[in-house]
């Protein structure tokens, strides 16, 4: 297999069909694909949130998920692992981060995706502030999220 | 020896500051370094009286522990628990 990654960090909107594409094509050498997309909720803007920025630390960041990756390729036989994480000035429904990962098998490609997320949000050097008009708030860090990587130790 | 430090997300708005150099003793770990950022004004010293959970800090790009040993040149970044994805 071919086992390539790639990882962008970048203020631009995601080119999503261009990621979709290059986790699709490279399902037909793998058997199975599995794609995330996480974005700023909707629903948060009813609530008054009129925006969300995201700081990261240049540097670090690119280092914990290269680790993040390397942990997954070895834990499962994956082809394609392609994770992408916006940075700056997002509005609600613009996505934040997209992880796509193809291997050999369904249940292989699912967990690989599930712990490089659950990875990212515990390790990667990444921040939200909220704004909900002029009044902004830094967004604190949830137990659950603690959890949900423990699980893969 | 001469470490740069860098402040990221609430702790940069806190301390009004994103990065200084600090001149420290040689054999100092992060323990000694915070010690002597605390010893800066009294933002400092609130930020590194809080419980130590609520610190993270790396050298060097890897997360490090207080007991950790800084050498010349290296690069300390003290941030509070991060929240991507």
């Amino acid at each position: 297999m071919a086992n390539t990654a790639e990882v962008i960090i970048s203020p631009q909107p995601f080119d999503l069909a261009r990621m979709n594409q290059a986790i699709q094509e490279s399902q037909g050498e793998s058997g199975a694909s599995v794609i995330f997309t996480g974005a700023v909720r909707v629903s948060d803007a009813e609530a008054g949130l009129t925006g969300m920025t995201l700081e990261h630390y240049p540097g670090m960041t690119e280092k914990q998920l290269a680790q993040i990756i390397g942990e997954a390729k070895k834990r499962w036989r994956l082809n394609k692992i392609y994770v992408a994480h916006r940075v700056g000035y997002l509005k609600p429904g613009e996505p934040i981060v997209f992880v796509g990962v193809s291997g050999l098998h369904r249940a292989e490609s699912f967990s690989a995706a599930q712990f490089i997320m659950d990875y990212l949000k515990q390790k990667a050097t990444f921040w939200k502030k909220e704004h909900y008009g002029d009044k902004e708030v830094w967004v604190e860090a949830k137990a659950s999220d603690e959890k949900a990587a423990e699980r893969w130790i | 020896m001469k470490i740069t430090v860098l402040f990221f997300a609430s702790f940069k708005e806190r301390l009004g500051v994103s990065d200084i150099e600090i001149i420290i003793d040689e054999g100092s770990s992060l323990s000694d370094l915070c010690e002597q950022l605390a010893a800066r004004g009294e933002q400092w010293q609130t930020l590194f009286a809080e419980a130590e959970k609520l610190i993270k800090a790396s050298i060097n790009h890897e997360m490090a522990d207080l007991s950790d040993c800084l050498a010349d040149g290296d690069e300390v970044a003290f941030f509070p628990p991060v929240t991507g994805g």
